[in-house]
C-alpha cells in the first residue's frame, strides 16, 4: 500500500482487499482488545503505541506484555517473541519462491507486513508461484491488497483500544482478555498429542520454576518442553514428515 | 513502571519489531537458498506452543508469585470456558468473548 500506484490499480489488489475484508472484522476485534490489554497491564500510552505501530504481531505483543511489566531482561523478552513467532519462519520458506525475483528491500517490506491470515489467503489463491511477469504482478497486488486492509484495521482498532482503555477501570480486569486470546492461539497450535504434551510440560515448568530470576522460567519451560517432546518423538519412532502434515 | 514510559522498554519494543522482521522474512533475507538443520526444524514444531503456554500459565495459575490455593479464582473458570469454546467452535474472538463472559461476572460480582 505504501508502494507504487501500479500495485493499487491492479485488479488483484481489490480482489485481495475483498477476500480479506470479512476476516478483518475478527482481526479488528483482536486489535482492539490488544490495545486495551497493553494499557491495562500497565504499559504507558507511548509504549503501547510504539509496540502497536512497530511490532505488528499480536501474539508476540501479548506474550511480551507480562514479561516487560515484570522487568524481564531484554534477551528473555526477545527470545520469547522469537519462539512465539517461529511459525512465520515456516511461512517464509513457503513464500520465498514468490518473492525472490524482487529486490531485497521490497521482499523484506512484504515479509514484514504479511501476517498469518494474509499468508493463508495468499497461498490459497496462488498455490504455485508464477514465473511470468503477468502472474507475478497479480501475486504482488493480491498480497498487498490483503495485507493493506489487515494492517489498516489492526492499527486503527489497536489505537482505538489504547484510547478507550483510559476510560475503563483497571479493576474490571479486561487485561485478562489478552491472556484468553493467547489461550485460543495456544489451542490452535496444539494439533498433535505431542504438541499438547509440549503445552502441558511448558505450563507446569513455567509455574514450578517461577522463582527463577529474570523470568528464566519461560526459557526453562520452552527448553524442557522442546527437549522432552524431541526425545519422546525419537523413542516412539514417529515419522517426522507425517507429524509435519498435521 | 506503571504507566510510565522508559527508554529501556522502548528499546526492547524496537527489538521485538526486529524479531518480527527477522522471523517473517527468515528465508528470503539472503539471496542464496539455504535450509535449517534437522534439530532446528523439529524444534519449530514444539517451541511456539510451549512459549505461549509458558507465558499464560503463570498468568492464570499464580497470584503475586504464588501458586493459587483456592478454587475461587475467576481466571480458572474464564480460561476453562475459553478452552471449551475453542474446541467447540474455534476462533480467537469467540474464545476471548466466552472466557470474558464467565470471568467478568465472577470477578466483578463475587470478587473472585
Amino acid at each position: 500500500m505504501f508502494l507504487s500506484p501500479a500495485i493499487r490499480r491492479h485488479p488483484a489488489f481489490r480482489e485481495g482487499w475483498r477476500d480479506m475484508a470479512p476476516i478483518a472484522i475478527g482481526i479488528g476485534a483482536w486489535g482492539l482488545m490488544t490495545g486495551v490489554a497493553m494499557l491495562k497491564a500497565g504499559m504507558s500510552v507511548i509504549e503501547s503505541m510504539a509496540m502497536t505501530l512497530l511490532v505488528f504481531a499480536g501474539s508476540s505483543q501479548l506474550a511480551a506484555i507480562p514479561l516487560l511489566i515484570a522487568g524481564a531482561p531484554a534477551w528473555v523478552v526477545l527470545a520469547t517473541g522469537f519462539c512465539v513467532n517461529l511459525r512465520f519462519v515456516v511461512f517464509s520458506l513457503h513464500l520465498r519462491p514468490y518473492l525472490m525475483h524482487m529486490p531485497r528491500w521490497r521482499r523484506i517490506l512484504h515479509g514484514y507486513l504479511t501476517a498469518d491470515m494474509s499468508y493463508a489467503l495468499f497461498t490459497r489463491r496462488f498455490p504455485q508461484p508464477g514465473d511470468d511477469p503477468v502472474q507475478r504482478a497479480a501475486e504482488e497486488a493480491y498480497l498487498v491488497g490483503g495485507y493493506a486492509i489487515n494492517w489498516c484495521v489492526w492499527m486503527g482498532m489497536s489505537l482505538l483500544g489504547i484510547a478507550l482503555a483510559n476510560f475503563i477501570p483497571t479493576q474490571w480486569g479486561l487485561g485478562f482478555a489478552g491472556v484468553l486470546s493467547l489461550v485460543a492461539v495456544t489451542c490452535s497450535m496444539a494439533t498433535t498429542p505431542l504438541r499438547v504434551l509440549a503445552v502441558l510440560i511448558a505450563a507446569a515448568t513455567a509455574v514450578a520454576a517461577f522463582a527463577l530470576p529474570f523470568k528464566l522460567n519461560i526459557v526453562a519451560a520452552i527448553g524442557a518442553a522442546v527437549l522432552l517432546c524431541f526425545l519422546l518423538e525419537k523413542q516412539l519412532g514417529l515419522n517426522p514428515d507425517a507429524e509435519d502434515e498435521r | 513502571m506503571r504507566g510510565q514510559t522508559d527508554l529501556w522498554t522502548l528499546a526492547v519494543i524496537v527489538g521485538l519489531a526486529a524479531v518480527t522482521v527477522l522471523t517473517r522474512c527468515f528465508f528470503f533475507i539472503l539471496d542464496r537458498p539455504w535450509g535449517l538443520p534437522d534439530w532446528a526444524h523439529r524444534a519449530l514444531h514444539y517451541a511456539p506452543a510451549a512459549a505461549l503456554a509458558a507465558v499464560i500459565a503463570p498468568e492464570i495459575l499464580m497470584t503475586n508469585g504464588q501458586f493459587i490455593h483456592t478454587w475461587q479464582d475467576a481466571r480458572l473458570y474464564g480460561a476453562l470456558a475459553g478452552v471449551l469454546w475453542y474446541f467447540w467452535r474455534g476462533g480467537v474472538l469467540g474464545t476471548m468473548l466466552a472466557g470474558m463472559a464467565v470471568y467478568l461476572p465472577l470477578h466483578l460480582m463475587l470478587h473472585w
